[in-house]
Parts: structure tokens; C-alpha cells; sequence
């Protein structure tokens, strides 16, 4: 919750002011975007930036956000997340940097947060900042995130420094595999904001069809298994999305989920809540 | 490098861990025998069965060692690499 | 409670799969990854690294010319940034301390003000503050940037890569070699750092060493003292490099001390296995240069100034009351030195210096001015200043204040240096160990065991220097 100072025109057409100021942009459809620093009052979609340590990640917010965090070449260094709020055509968004974690798995503190905040703060849209030349690596926390939300853009970045290690990427390829749409980007020379805004903005308000692949287990009888504990779970929990993925962390006896079971939180989650236009801060 | 990428006929690779592994030669990992979290972030990292790995450069004070696999560097201290195993490619 | 009939069921089910399905499940996860990754990726060349990268980590990592570079570099960043900043820092000094101060006094003074508010808001809150943004701005404008160059280049990694043995053999984490490097910086920074260490006990080591590190706050007194002390014993040529040289040293003696406790820790109280760790050795990035002043300059130099100058305006305040509020016929800062004078002795310190040291428990910066302040306070009065007036010196004067009025010999300005490297954390640190830790016994312990190494340390030090007939 940072400044709260109410801006005029917080809903209003973007203000021409800006485009005016970036009218010789290269990129034009970046000039629709107005980076307003921590100003997150009155947003329309909370958008939620993960990836893997080292990937860009806080380039990007800071490039969305006209914020200035600190990146440092090193993983693990974003330890704490930071908000921030960008306005892009006519909605504001909140955008909430989560920590960089390998993955959602390994139970450290910081992949804490970041799970828990894509499982109960509920992001609009989930940004994930890959990078093009690790793909492997990065993917598995795609993959991951994609157990638990299938409103995801994947941010290929690094794309230029991948051509220069002579590596080429099949972005569409890439985009079927996983079933939501890639962007490739250099966020650190601004190049392809303008693509990945439009793609937030197709996610946010559903005008893109996301169907996020889903991993089916080798094993018959885990994948039985998820199946029975994810049916009885939308029995008792009508309405609650990623089932499946719950269903497998208490399979594998997931503390903090199973925390979020008996303190009430998947009850909260279960009630039907409206995805657009949230009044109030999820997550907290 | 040298020109060693794959062909490596059948049979002449040989099965080791990889603290075991010399410089110059190629291996591909075939078991994780760490478990637990750390097992997890060596998956996370890029090792896991089926990916191919060769030092890059082993640390001034003689541990770690770090390795290239699937395009990063990871540095491993070597208790840690005895618990890999893996099939060396010959040179 | 429907919640619990769902943890049942799952915990029946669970019972029903076999042995080791979590780790099946993930590297399902990953073996999808690596499918995806296969036939949407193609390589020119493959597995290799770019020739440049590979050449830098030749260098960089090599058995002679990687110690050698690291010595190199770090000692250019303290040279860099004490030889840079004693310009801007004397201009500032000049403008905010000297006329700022007599400015503001003479504004004053038609005011129908008591002397007591003038004095304390001006000579104690202003003065202090003027002099901890005067010392400390020009040289954290400069390390802060050099630092976060290397940082973004992606070396720090290296050191780590270098330095990883070492900290094995101590029982740490290889990760602590870099929340020590950040700990240069600020050392609340560093303990917050720490968070990239999953074990707990190796966590806590690195809490516990992080104040070994010199942070920033603690070099105007390391630089003052290397200059005026140690850089004037060698011909002036050579001044500035002595100095700077002495100041790297403690700084390794840090490091060497890190290691040695975590060493010590790691065998006792945190006894354990030091946990495997895969530390990631990241592309070369060229630094955005000018991106990266200005980031770092508004971040990390600002952020710490503010803090710096919100601890020491109070700070200030408190020097000027126990300096000018007396009691039984002196003032209480001469009553609190007489009673620290026996232990300061035995430290080979005094007890001027150790109640600065109380002083500025939250805040390391103002040791300096409040030392000199008490000095010309209690001792005779050589440059004719107000009572408990901190005083801006040229650095001869100071010389001349602390040999003369304050008796200091070379082994009382060697025994700060190393002080000042082992003492208790600022009060922004231990909150912030206490915040990570959430345990009072590793707080405390995190708090006192520095001090108690200190005066170990200055003691046996003072000792040596006294039987061998150097002080």
C-alpha cells in the first residue's frame, strides 16, 4: 500500500501529455504507456512479474513502472517484492514484482511469497520473465506457474543477448507449447514493452484465450490420485480455480497449503470473486 | 571445446560420478543421488537426467568447480558432485 | 470442518502412492521443460560460452591473476573513494560547518531564543548533522556507484566462485561471501542479504559475521585515522597510499576474522553439516554506466544519508546535553569519561573514545566529530571552542587536538582502527537481525560477541604494544 495520493484523471483517457513528450518514440505503442512510479490507487488489474533470478526481471518492472529498483547481477538479489503501478490505453495497473525464484518447489522462503501470492492474491495477470538463453531452466518455473494460473505472459527476455550466443528462438512454437502468448523482449534497450503490454492487456480483460498446458503425471496412480482429491475439493470449494495443482501439494503434504485449508483462506478463494476491477488489494 | 560432440560410440562411455570428471571431456548426467531441497535446485539449475555437462573452470583454490550445463555456469562444491552420476563420452 | 476431511482424504491417498511420487512429479515438470525447450530452441554452436565471457573467467578466476585483480580492485574502490572524496568533502565542510553554522548562529541571535535551545538545536542537532552529511555524502556517492558497476558486471559472483574454499573450510555458506560483500556497504543491508541462504545455521553465521564487514559508516574513522596517523609516518608522496593501504587492511582483517568466527561457530554453538550449494555464475552484463550513477546515487547514497543524518541530528542533541548539563561541578560526559577511563586504558583507548562509542550506538558516523567534540570539551582548550561544539578540523589540527589535548599515541589510533572494525552492530542493524532472526538469544549474541572480540582483541593489543615499549 503506497502513496495513496489521488490523481485526477485516474480513469480517464491517457493523458496526451505523455505521448505528446514521446511523440518521436521509436516505439509507438509504448507511448500509450504511462509509468506511475508507486503510484498504485484506483488500478483496474493487479499484474503479477515473476521469473527466475537474473532474468530482467526488475528491468522490466522498473521500464513499466518508471521506478528505479536497484538490479543487481547476481541471483537472489531481489529478496523483498516491490509494487508499483503503470497505466496502459485507458485501465491502471498495479503491478507486484515477486521475488526471483528457480521455482515454486523447494520450500525456501521467497518462493513462499511468491507462490502464495499467485495462489491467493489472485493476480489478473501473470507476468514471467524468461530468460532466452536459459530457456530450459526458466521453463520449469513456466510450467510450474502454469499448474497454478493460465492467465500468464511469458516475457522471453534477453533475446538479443541470445542471438549474440548464436542461439535462435520459435517464439510461436514456444506460444503453442505452453498455451499463452510469448513475447519476445530486450527490456534492458526498452525493446518490446510495446508488445508485452498488449499482451497484459489481452490476458486482463479476456480478449485472448489462454489454455495453459497442463502437466499429466507418468504415474497412473498419482494422476488418479490428483484427480479424486481435486474433484472432492471443488465439491467442498465450488468455484476454486487450480484444483489440480492444490490437490497435488497436499498429495505431497504441503505445509503452507495445507495451512490455507484449515485456517479458512480456500474458503475465502472458493467464493465467487470478480476478477476485473478489484476495489480491494488482494493478498493482503 | 574440442571437436567431441556427439558419436561417441557404445559402449565406450563410461559410468562415474562427476567430481570424477576430467577437463576437456563431455558427460551426460543419468542420476541425481542428492536428495531433498537440494536435489530440487540441482533440477532447477539444469541438472538432471539426460543433460550434458563438461567443466568450464575450476575455482583458483581448487573447489568448486564450475560447470556448464544447458547454457549456465554452475559452480558445485564437490561433495556435492559425488552425488551425480553420470556417463562419460570419450574424448 | 471441511478442511480437515480434505487433509485426510489426502493423506490416505497419499499413502496409496508410491515412495519418491513427489520427485516423479517435478521431473515430469522438468522433462516437459526440456521437451519444450528442444524443439523450440536451435543452437549455432553448441554448449559453448561466448569467447569473451570465457576469457574474463580466465582472468578473473585465475590462480595468481584472480587474487590479484580482486586485491586490486578493491583497493582502487577505497582509493578512488577516499582520495575523491576529500575535495567535495572539505567544500561541504566549509560551507555547511564553518559558515553555515556561524550563519545560522547570527540569525539566531537577535532572537529572544535561551542560550540552552540555541546551543542545542544548533551546536548539537545542526553541527552533527552538517558534519555527517559533509563526511559522508562525497564518499558514498563514489563507492556506491563503483560497487554497483562491478555488482551489475556480474563479478561479485567470482568472488564468491574464488573465495567458496575458504568459507567451506570455515563451516559457512558460499553464498555469505556475497551478504559480506554487501555488508561493505551497510551491514543492515547485508543481514537482509542473507535471505539467499536456505539453512538456518548457515544463515545465522552470516548474520552473526556480517558486522565484520567495514560498512560505511565506520570508514570516516578508519580514513581519518589511516591519514593522520598512519599515511603521516611515510613520506607524504606515499601518504595517500599508506593510508588507503591501512584502511584495506582492516577491512582483510575483517575478512579473515569472518572466517575465523564463522570458523569458531560453525565447530560450537552452530555446529552442523555446511549444506551443498550451487552458486550460478551469471553472463558478463555490461554496466549501463550512466544509469547506474544515477540509480545508485538516488537508491542506496541517498537512502543511507537519510538514515545517517536522522541518526545523528538526536545523536547530536544528546553530545551537546551530557557535554554542557552539569552535575557536582562538571559536566556528565566528564563524569561518564572518568568512570570509562580505567577500561578505555586498558584497551588502549580512552574514555573519551568509549563513550563516543555509547553515543553512537545508532549511528557509527558521528564517532568521529563526537570524539573530537569531547575532546576539545574536556581537554585544554586549544582552538578556543564553545562547549560541547563539534568542531570541523583540518586534518593537521585534528592531529594536533587528539595527540595533544587528547594524549593520543599511534597505538590509540591503531587500537580504533581496530575498534572500529570489532565492535557492537548500530542500532539499525541489530533491529534489523532481530527482524530476521526473530530470536533474542541471536540477536544478543549477534550484538555482544563483536564487542567482546574487541576488547579482546584491543586489549591484548595495548598489552603487547606497552610490555614491548611502543606506547
Amino acid at each position: 500500500m503506497a502513496a495513496d495520493l489521488p490523481t485526477p484523471n485516474a480513469n480517464a483517457s491517457p493523458p496526451p501529455a505523455a505521448s505528446a513528450a514521446c511523440g518521436t518514440c521509436v516505439f509507438n505503442h509504448a507511448a500509450q504507456l504511462r509509468a506511475l512510479g508507486v503510484d498504485v490507487s484506483g488500478h483496474d488489474h493487479v499484474v503479477a512479474l515473476a521469473g527466475n533470478p537474473n532474468t530482467g526481471k526488475s528491468t522490466v518492472f522498473n521500464a513499466l513502472t518508471g521506478l528505479r529498483q536497484h538490479v543487481g547481477n547476481w541471483p537472489g538479489k531481489t529478496v523483498t517484492g516491490a509494487e508499483g503501478g503503470f497505466g496502459y490505453r485507458r485501465r491502471r495497473y498495479k503491478l507486484v514484482d515477486l521475488p526471483g525464484t528457480y521455482s515454486l518447489l523447494s520450500d525456501s522462503q521467497d518462493e513462499d511469497v511468491a507462490r502464495d501470492f499467485l495462489l491467493f492474491g489472485q493476480p489478473d495477470v501473470t507476468v514471467v520473465v524468461v530468460d532466452a538463453t536459459r530457456l530450459q531452466r526458466n521453463l520449469n518455473l513456466v510450467l510450474q506457474i502454469l499448474q497454478i494460473t493460465g492467465r500468464v505472459v511469458v516475457a522471453l527476455n534477453l533475446i538479443d543477448e541470445a542471438h549474440r550466443h548464436g542461439l535462435s528462438l520459435d517464439q510461436r512454437h514456444l506460444a503453442r507449447e505452453l498455451g499463452v502468448p510469448v513475447v519476445p523482449m530486450a527490456a534492458r534497450s526498452r525493446r518490446g514493452l510495446d508488445a508485452l503490454l498488449e499482451a497484459i492487456e489481452q490476458v486482463a480483460l479476456g480478449t485472448v484465450a489462454t489454455r495453459a498446458r497442463r502437466v499429466h503425471h507418468g504415474d497412473a496412480r498419482t494422476e488418479r490420485a490428483v484427480r479424486e482429491l481435486a474433484a472432492q475439493l471443488l465439491r467442498e470449494y465450488p468455484g476454486l480455480a487450480n484444483t489440480r495443482w492444490i490437490a497435488l501439494r497436499l498429495l505431497e503434504g504441503d505445509p503452507g497449503i495445507e495451512r490455507a485449508v484449515t485456517d479458512g483462506t480456500l474458503d475465502r478463494l472458493s467464493s465467487p470473486t470478480p476478477h476485473a476491477v478489484s476495489s480491494e488489494t488482494p493478498g493482503t | 571445446m574440442r571437436n567431441v560432440h556427439k558419436g561417441s560410440p557404445a559402449g565406450a562411455s563410461t559410468a562415474t560420478t562427476l567430481d570424477r570428471l576430467r577437463r576437456g571431456q563431455i558427460a551426460t548426467v543419468t542420476a541425481v543421488d542428492i536428495h531433498g531441497p537440494q536435489r530440487r535446485r540441482l533440477m532447477d539449475l539444469g541438472v538432471l537426467p539426460g543433460s550434458r555437462i563438461h567443466i568450464d573452470r575450476v575455482s583458483p583454490l581448487g573447489d568448486p568447480t564450475a560447470y556448464l550445463v544447458r547454457g549456465s555456469v554452475i559452480a558445485l562444491r564437490r561433495e556435492q558432485a559425488r552425488g551425480i552420476h553420470i556417463t562419460v563420452e570419450q574424448e | 470442518m471441511t478442511g480437515f476431511s480434505i487433509l485426510d482424504r489426502a493423506a490416505r491417498l497419499r499413502d496409496g502412492l508410491p515412495e519418491g511420487f513427489r520427485d516423479e512429479v517435478v521431473e515430469s515438470l522438468y522433462s516437459d521443460a526440456a521437451r519444450i525447450t528442444e524443439t523450440s530452441v536451435t543452437e549455432r554452436d553448441h554448449g559453448t560460452r561466448p569467447p569473451l565471457d570465457r576469457l574474463l573467467d580466465r582472468a578473473l578466476t585465475h590462480r595468481v591473476w584472480g587474487f590479484a585483480t580482486m586485491g586490486l580492485l578493491f583497493f582502487a574502490v577505497f582509493w578512488f573513494t577516499i582520495s575523491g572524496a576529500a575535495g567535495p568533502s572539505g567544500l561541504l565542510s566549509s560551507v555547511l560547518v564553518d559558515h553555515g553554522h556561524s550563519r545560522l548562529h547570527a540569525v539566531a541571535a537577535p532572537l529572544p531564543l535561551p542560550d540552552w535551545v540555541s546551543g542545542l538545536l544548533l551546536d548539537g542537532v545542526y553541527l552533527s548533522t552538517a558534519w555527517v552529511v559533509a563526511v559522508m555524502l562525497p564518499p558514498m556517492a563514489i563507492f556506491f556507484p563503483l560497487f554497483t558497476l562491478l555488482e551489475d558486471f556480474g563479478y561479485l559472483p567470482r568472488v564468491a566462485f574464488n573465495l567458496d574454499r575458504l568459507f567451506a573450510k570455515a563451516g559457512a555458506h558460499g553464498k555469505q561471501s556475497l551478504s559480506m560483500m554487501m555488508g561493505y556497504g551497510c551491514n543492515a543491508a547485508g543481514v537482509t542479504a542473507t535471505r539467499i541462504i536456505d539453512s538456518r545455521r548457515e544463515r545465522l553465521i552470516a548474520i552473526i559475521t556480517n558486522n565484520f564487514s567495514v560498512c560505511n559508516g565506520r570508514w570516516p574513522t578508519l580514513i581519518l585515522m589511516g591519514t593522520i596517523f598512519i599515511g603521516a609516518l611515510a613520506p607524504p608522496a606515499l601518504a595517500g597510499v599508506i593510508a588507503a593501504a591501512s584502511v584495506v587492511t582492516v577491512a582483510f582483517l575483517g575478512v579473515l576474522v569472518t572466517l575465523l568466527v564463522s570458523w569458531a561457530l560453525s565447530k560450537t554453538v552452530l555446529r552442523g553439516h555446511s549444506s551443498t550449494y550451487s552458486l550460478e555464475l551469471p553472463p558478463y552484463r555490461p554496466p549501463k554506466v550512466w544509469r547506474t550513477l544515477y540509480t545508485s546515487l538516488i537508491d542506496r547514497t541517498l537512502k543511507v544519508l537519510r538514515r545517517a543524518v536522522v541518526m545523528a541530528a538526536p545523536a547530536g542533541a544528546v553530545v551537546w546535553l551530557i557535554s554542557n548539563v552539569t552535575v557536582a561541578e562538571a559536566s556528565i560526559a566528564a563524569h561518564l569519561v572518568g568512570v570509562l577511563d580505567p577500561l578505555g586504558w586498558v584497551l588502549g583507548l580512552n574514555g573519551i573514545i568509549l563513550l563516543a562509542y555509547l553515543v553512537a550506538i545508532p549511528a557509527n558516523e558521528i564517532i568521529i566529530p563526537t570524539i573530537l567534540m569531547l575532546t576539545t570539551t574536556l581537554g585544554p582548550n586549544l582552538f578556543d571552542a564553545q562547549q560541547g561544539v563539534m568542531l570541523e578540523l583540518g586534518t593537521a589540527q585534528t592531529h594536533t587536538v587528539l595527540t595533544q589535548a587528547g594524549g593520543w599515541t599511534l597505538l590509540t589510533a591503531v587500537n580504533l582502527m581496530l575498534f572500529s572494525l570489532l565492535h557492537n552492530p548500530c542500532s539499525t542493524t541489530v533491529l534489523t537481525i532481530w527482524n530476521e532472526t526473530k530470536s533474542p538469544k541471536w540477536t544478543t549474541v549477534a550484538t555482544l560477541l563483536p564487542i567482546a572480540l574487541g576488547f579482546a582483541v584491543t586489549a591484548l593489543t595495548a598489552t603487547v604494544a606497552r610490555l614491548a615499549g611502543w606506547a
